[in-house]
């Protein structure tokens, strides 16, 4: 394989040529993967599935994504992972239009969200970034609000109105798993916080305008374990209400909190779809070669 | 301890900065010392008169002798602060919402040619302007005086004792506001466009149109940046000489009502004196000019501490 991808950052990493071994070896990859249950698609009672129909995109001449197809159902959550550079980020931002904030930037194909095409002429994008939510890979709270209009900023910013925000912005704050930490400081900068608590802050922020989908890009790679296991309990907490994407680098996360992943792969050329199974199957029977390969280590 | 010596390209790079940094500073005092040495007779002369009296004359008997002199730079003062401050008021929301159009809506061709055009603006000599100003502008200003008094002239300001609507304040204000437009569009632009970019994205992620999106992120980003141009613009509308010149009458006598065609700012009259000056005079005007430096450094205090103070909860 040409590409040289980035190594996924695990302690118990197998060495290539232990593949059979990581089956059964504890705490493996496959083992996080099966310690969940499960969802079936359409089971769940709420939140409304995505899908990505034939997404190809561009950035100038450059073909950054080809011809992704993937579904997202409802109340699930779906893990993208790979190497650097293989469009996973860029996927993402096609799902809620934040793509074509970028100069030069194109697009091809479909996303449904609910079975309407968000890139449909007319649509007004706004709605639809109401409707999927985004966290990003560094905590982007505004330090010009205070924590408690950090939360309520989505409200504003979307000139909703909301008969109670107080209890609005305790409700968020609670289920981003903040309230406890900050719940006598909410008048205090939102820069007072350290970076994990704005992260959740951030997750908060995006709740309060009730989205059905929830696209987070990396959210826990700028923070300590500690935070980031804070953040996965959230995800989980979540995931009964909403559909979440996720993209991930590291695997044990992918592992710990989707229901299904998705492998993406590029060799030099745009990024694809290279597999997309429930996660316990993807870690412990990958049917690709090249799924495989990353999953246990062995990629590169 | 290891500590590692400075390297001789090192050493002598620092001496040529320092010396370069050092050499502005020094060519400052200069001229503040030659000013106050000038002026000190002036000063010692008038005292506080200088600046509280607007009484400018020197009365010469028919040798030529002068018999008696007296120099206030009230009206004169007052003239600066009121024109460089309207200039300021029509100015900068001007040039703040050209920076967000250039930033935000503009396309990318429209956007490159209009920073050239703007960057030209500015180097435009304020001579062009005044003349514009004096024959152009006044016969429009003119009529929205007019239209202002009628409208607003029960607010003092605006009232006028005399129907002289030409070479007043306004008018002045309103060339210097047009000059001032492009240093300040530049900077609020440049101040625009370090917003970072994970924010911008954080507020358009959360459903926020693109005016919503400036009002939350942008201008609280930028909004000690503006105030910073908008000091560095009425500094130099206090200090802008010709296009003042050429534009308003200078009288003698305070006047606060903008409307009425009367005033100066110092430069102006500095430029007005220097040519029939004998030598008394002369030293009053660079007393005058000493004022005029005095009036833009404390413009200048006040633009730093407001920066530090508003810039920060945005940052």
């Amino acid at each position: 394989m040409s590409t040289h991808g980035e190594v996924p950052q695990e302690n118990s990493q197998p060495k290539p040529g232990d593949k059979m071994k990581t089956t059964t070896t504890p705490h493996s990859l496959a083992d996080l993967a099966s310690a969940r249950v499960v969802k079936a698609p359409g089971t769940q009672p709420i939140g409304s599935g995505l899908e990505a129909r034939g997404v190809h995109a561009w950035f100038g001449k450059k073909h950054a994504l080809k011809d992704v197809t993937l579904d997202f159902a409802a109340g699930t959550v779906t893990a993208l992972i790979g190497p650097s550079g293989c469009g996973k980020s860029t996927f993402l931002r096609t799902l809620n239009r934040m793509h074509e904030f970028i100069p030069t930037a194109a697009l091809a194909g479909e996303v449904l969200l609910g079975g309407k095409d968000i890139y449909a002429a007319g649509t007004d994008v706004t709605k639809i970034r109401l409707r999927i939510g985004m966290v990003f890979q560094k905590p982007n709270p505004f330090p010009s609000m205070t924590i408690g209009q950090n939360v309520l900023s989505g409200i504003k910013l979307a000139q909703l109105k909301v008969s109670n925000t107080k209890e609005l912005m305790e409700e968020c704050l609670v289920r981003a798993g903040l309230w406890e930490e900050v719940k006598d400081r909410l008048g205090e900068h939102a820069s007072a916080l350290s970076g994990g608590q704005q992260q959740r802050l951030c997750i908060a922020r995006s709740l309060a305008v009730r989205p059905e989908v929830l696209l987070m890009d990396e959210p826990c790679s700028a923070l300590d374990p500690g935070s980031t296991f804070r953040i996965e309990q959230t995800i989980s907490e979540l995931s009964r209400t909403m559909t979440i994407v996720i993209v991930t680098h590291n695997m044990q996360q992918a592992a710990r909190v989707s229901d299904y992943s998705a492998f993406m792969l590029s060799d030099g050329g745009p990024g694809e779809l290279v597999e997309v199974a429930p996660t316990n199957e993807l870690f412990s029977r990958p049917r690709d070669k090249r799924t495989e390969d990353y999953v246990t280590g062995r990629f590169g | 301890m290891l500590v590692t010596k400075p390297r001789r390209s090192d050493q002598f790079f620092r001496v040529i900065v320092t010396s370069g940094g050092m050499s502005s500073l020094l060519i400052l005092g200069l001229i503040l010392a030659f000013l106050a040495y000038r002026g000190f007779e002036v000063f010692r002369l008038e005292g506080f008169g200088l600046i509280t009296s607007s009484d400018w004359s020197v009365v010469e008997d028919d040798n030529g002798s002068v018999v008696s002199q007296s120099y206030g730079l009230a009206a004169m003062l007052v003239g600066t602060v009121l024109s460089a401050t309207i200039g300021v008021f029509i100015g900068i929301p001007i040039a703040v919402l050209s920076a967000l159009f250039l930033e935000f809506y503009a396309g990318r061709k429209i956007r490159n040619f209009l920073i050239a055009l703007i960057d030209l603006m500015a180097a435009f000599p304020s001579l062009l302007f005044g003349l514009w100003g004096f024959l152009v502008l006044m016969p429009s200003a003119e009529y929205w005086a007019k239209l202002l008094h009628k409208y607003l002239g029960w607010i003092p300001i605006f009232d006028v004792p005399a129907p002289v609507f030409t070479r007043s304040p306004f008018i002045a204000g309103v060339v210097l506001a047009i000059m001032i437009i492009p240093i300040c569009t530049s900077i609020s632009r440049e101040v625009f466009s370090q917003t970072p970019l994970d924010r911008i994205q954080a507020a358009y992620a959360l459903g926020a149109t693109r005016l919503a999106m400036i009002r939350a992120v942008v201008i609280p980003f930028g909004r000690g940046g503006v105030i910073g141009g908008a000091m560095l613009g009425l500094g130099r509308a206090m200090g802008e000489t010709v296009a003042v010149y050429s534009v308003l009458n200078i009288v003698y006598q305070v006047n606060w009502q903008v409307l009425f065609g009367a005033g100066g700012n110092i430069a102006s009259m500095i430029l007005l004196k220097i040519g029939e000056a004998d030598r008394d005079e002369t030293n009053a005007l660079m007393a005058a000019g000493l004022v005029l430096f005095l009036l833009t450094l404390i413009i200048n205090f006040i633009a730093n501490f407001l920066v530090s103070r508003l810039g920060k909860t945005g940052r």
